[in-house]
């Protein structure tokens, strides 16, 4: 759609460029004259002010249908904690999730078709959780709990990126998304639950909203 | 001896920096002692007395060379020292290295103190290239690469730009509007000062511990504030820039609105002028907003304010919205002139009249006033309440409408004109067309669903390269040719200037062309190493850079051989008609031998027998109002 509209206009002003480059350029004999004393066309400029400006409320007005059909509350969603330190990523699987005790992880295990609300929160500095598959990016900022909605749709393994700079390990600071089924990620949520049980590791994600 | 250590200059300047030190650990102890030990461990701080010493060395050194004689003597109830005007049109090169009230003399500080730090801002970027040929790391580490593209960005952005502007403006601004001097020359003096102080700062920084300010230009709380001392020389050199940039615009502001010669309305006024008046506007407006943000890291850092805090109360995203209250206008800032600068190379080149002049003039105020509503697209991930992207991604789309006027009346300026296709106009025209790209990738940036996607991305390090390299550099580069005649006097090279031009063209395009593909891939900016994917066309674009790199030589030597030996300019080799190519190349120590008066508009090519100013024996200074005795009170002065 941005191409589409795009193109044509750079086409338009490179072509027009060009042909007056060509058309135009000082022949010899010519170095003493002058053009044609044009000084507007108020017909002209009405017409290169309006197109533009309906253009662009065009591709505002869709740009908003598609960011409210992204962001729009699905009928079912389940909630998963990001937390994102110098220089690493954990996410936390609440009860609700779990369906018993709450789980921590590296890695970021997500179940397809599912809609999942995320919850962003940082322990020391701005990051940005960045998932490019998806095609979404949100800042993680202390102090706050930013939210952000997504439903994998495919079956794979993609990188997460921080893609704010952070300090040092900023370049760093990787993790994988892994879009397993239904069955494969209840599995996973119950391995993790007996590992965390026997580690006795526990997991506090709403400290950081303070 | 003595008299050197006491007058204006370098030798005073130097003891009294040390002065500054010893001011600096005197306070910081004096301060730490009073206190008590439970605050602080020791009397003796490093980093307190640094961060002292960066605010009292820099403003004892303008002291040493003299910026605040006048004013110090006038305070002081002793007799002022009149300028004598004994360094106007600076007859040696040391000239050049003093406090100069000729504002010709001060464009040629500007402009050349500017292009030095783009060489050093290019080499920094060259450095940047070699580390990203290949994933991985290659010279440097994290912390040094993130040092980097920080300086590499403020040098360019606050020391390149913005500086080589106004430094353009300052040379031809007072004699495009007919007048002697700028209203406030001493004022003008030290706002150039300033400049080389926050230079210094800002490549000093390097060698402080825990090295150079590595938060990006950006310098995002609460990175910032948690960062080693390297980050006070970077909240430090903007504000002196940034002072710098507040007193020039005033000072241009005042000059374009009481001194222009009898006969120029603003109608009358070339372009240049409409664009620097526009873009000073925008710099008294603009300006403070980025020192106080800068203030707010320094107090967090200094003395423990927590403005940023969030765990003390601290607002995070506040940070955001007040440093891009300022650098979104400051968008404008570094492009307005441009505009300003392309409409009279088009003009003079086409030997047409701008099409549309007065939607030109019109085109730059709505910028002004729009650029002001569209700061947090800038912020559209960036976690404030999501409401507020809607507003500013419909000002945001709008703002492209006076920028597609300005460049449509430009194309029809070109139309059916007799084109000069020499280095000025190439410079001109491809600025036109690399900025056209950058003003749609902006466009699509506007477009909040794709910005989510790409925003921090390459396809952001594309967009404001295409817009300030492609766009601002560029027209830096026709302004600084154009003009070359009328500042030095000498021609410059045509064939090496072509030569420049087309190396720089195709190798801007082929450096920064193929980032837009790697940020859309998903490959994150501001870092040294990278998923190894991206590893062939990083390959690709950094030798293209270094081709890049390697253009800026021809213009150097062509700038440097020209200056020293190219053949004596004529008072008009273009052909102008503005009032500038009426006086001779150099123009006379006043500018105007007589005053000049306006009878009609600065584009009038074509049209048999018009005249832009003339010098005929016309109305007397004391009958033309109140701009004419001023501009004899400043000549006499």
């Amino acid at each position: 759609m941005l191409v589409i509209v795009s193109i044509p206009i750079f086409v338009l002003v490179v072509a027009v460029i060009l042909y007056c480059c060509w058309q135009f350029r000082m022949k010899p004999g010519e170095e003493l004259k002058d053009g044609p004393p044009i000084h507007g066309n108020t017909r002209l400029e009405v017409v290169w002010t309006t197109i533009p400006a309906i253009i662009l409320l065009g591709l505002v007005s869709y740009s908003f249908v598609v960011l409210h059909d992204n962001e729009k509350k699905p009928a079912r969603e389940i909630e998963v904690g990001v937390t994102g330190q110098q220089f690493a990523w954990t996410f936390q699987y609440p009860p609700s999730v779990t369906g018993g005790k709450p789980v921590e992880s590296d890695q970021l295990y997500l179940p397809k078709g599912e809609s999942i609300r995320f919850g962003l929160h940082s322990k020391d500095v701005i990051h940005a959780f960045w998932i490019p598959a998806f095609r979404l990016q949100e800042d993680v900022v202390p102090g706050i709990t930013v939210h952000y909605r997504a439903t994998p749709t495919r079956l794979g393994t993609y990188p997460i990126v921080c893609n704010l700079l952070c300090g040092l390990g900023h370049s760093l600071m990787r993790a994988q998304v892994h879009v397993v089924s239904e069955t494969q990620f209840k599995a996973w949520l119950k391995t993790r639950q007996s590992a965390t049980a026997s580690s006795g590791a526990t997991s506090t994600p709403a400290a950081a909203a303070g | 001896m003595a008299a050197k250590f006491r007058a204006p200059g370098f030798y005073r300047a130097s003891w009294l920096m040390v002065l500054g030190v010893a001011f600096s650990l005197g306070l910081t102890w004096l301060v730490r002692m009073s206190t008590g030990h439970a605050t602080f461990k020791h009397y003796i701080d490093g980093e307190a007395i640094l961060t002292v010493s960066l605010i009292a060395v820099p403003l004892l050194f303008l002291v040493g060379i003299g910026g605040f004689d006048y004013w110090f003597y006038w305070a002081a109830g002793r007799k002022t020292r009149p300028e004598d005007h004994s360094s106007h049109g600076a007859k040696t090169w040391k000239d050049y290295f003093r406090i100069n009230t000729d504002h010709k003399v001060i464009g040629i500080q500007y402009t050349v103190s500017s292009f030095f730090f783009l060489l050093v801002g290019g080499l920094i970027a060259m450095l940047m290239r070699a580390e990203l040929a290949a994933p991985g790391a290659q010279f440097v580490d994290a912390n040094t690469y993130n040092g980097l593209f920080s300086v590499h960005a403020s040098l360019l952005i606050f020391l390149f730009v913005i500086p080589v502007f106004a430094g353009l403006g300052n040379f031809v601004i007072p004699l495009m509007i007919g007048a002697p001097d700028m209203a406030f020359p001493r004022l003008n003096a030290l706002s150039f000062w300033l400049l080389p102080v926050a230079g210094v700062l800002m490549i000093g920084s390097f060698f402080a511990p825990g090295g150079a300010f590595a938060d990006g230009w950006t310098a995002y709380a609460p990175l910032s504030t948690d960062a080693p001392v390297g980050q006070t020389f970077f909240s430090l050199a903007v504000q002196f820039a940034g002072a710098s940039s507040i007193m020039t615009a005033l000072n241009f502001l005042v000059t374009i609105i009481t001194m222009r010669a009898p006969g120029m309305s603003f109608f009358r006024m070339p372009l240049l002028v409409w664009a620097n008046f526009a873009t000073s506007l925008l710099v008294v407006i603009a300006t403070p907003f980025i020192a106080a943000s800068q203030f707010f890291v320094l107090l967090d850092r200094a003395l423990g304010f927590n403005f940023f805090n969030a765990a003390k109360g601290g607002d995070v995203l506040m940070y955001q919205h007040v440093f891009w209250f300022y650098s979104h206008p400051a968008v404008y800032i570094m492009m307005l002139p441009g505009f300003g600068i392309v409409s009279e190379v088009i003009a003079v080149k086409a030997r047409k009249p701008i099409f549309g002049y007065r939607m030109m003039a019109f085109s730059l105020l709505a910028i002004v006033g729009l650029g002001f509503t569209v700061w947090a697209h800038h912020m559209f991930t960036s976690g404030m309440a999501s409401w507020i992207r809607i507003p500013m991604a419909i000002t945001t789309a709008i703002i492209a409408v006076p920028t597609g006027i300005k460049i449509f009346s430009w194309l029809a300026t070109l139309w059916r004109g007799v084109l000069h296709l020499d280095t000025p106009m190439l410079f001109a025209l491809g600025f036109l067309t690399t900025f056209t790209l950058g003003g749609i990738s902006g466009v699509m940036l506007a477009m909040i669903p794709f910005d989510i996607h790409v925003s921090a991305t390459y396809f952001i390090v594309a967009h404001i390269h295409y817009v300030l390299f492609g766009g601002s550099l560029m027209t830096i580069f026709a302004g600084v040719y154009y003009w070359f005649p009328k500042m030095t006097g000498r021609m410059y090279d045509e064939r090496l200037g072509k030569w420049h031009f087309w190396t720089t063209f195709v190798f801007f395009n082929a450096t920064f062309g193929p980032m837009h593909i790697l940020g859309l891939q998903g490959m994150p900016r501001r870092v040294e190493d990278y998923a190894s994917k991206f590893g062939s066309l990083n390959l690709a674009i950094s030798i293209m850079s270094f081709a890049l790199g390697l253009s800026t030589l021809i213009f150097l030597y062509n700038m440097v051989t020209s200056w020293r030996g190219g053949p004596i300019a004529v008072k008009n080799p273009w052909r102008g008609m503005t009032l500038e190519w009426q006086v001779s190349s150099p123009p006379p120590i006043f500018n105007f031998d007589k005053v000049p008066t306006v009878v009609g508009g600065p584009y009038e090519y074509g049209v048999p027998g018009a005249v832009h100013g003339t010098f005929a024996p016309g109305p007397t200074p004391a009958t033309v109002g109140a701009s004419g005795p001023r501009q004899v009170a400043g000549a006499n002065e």
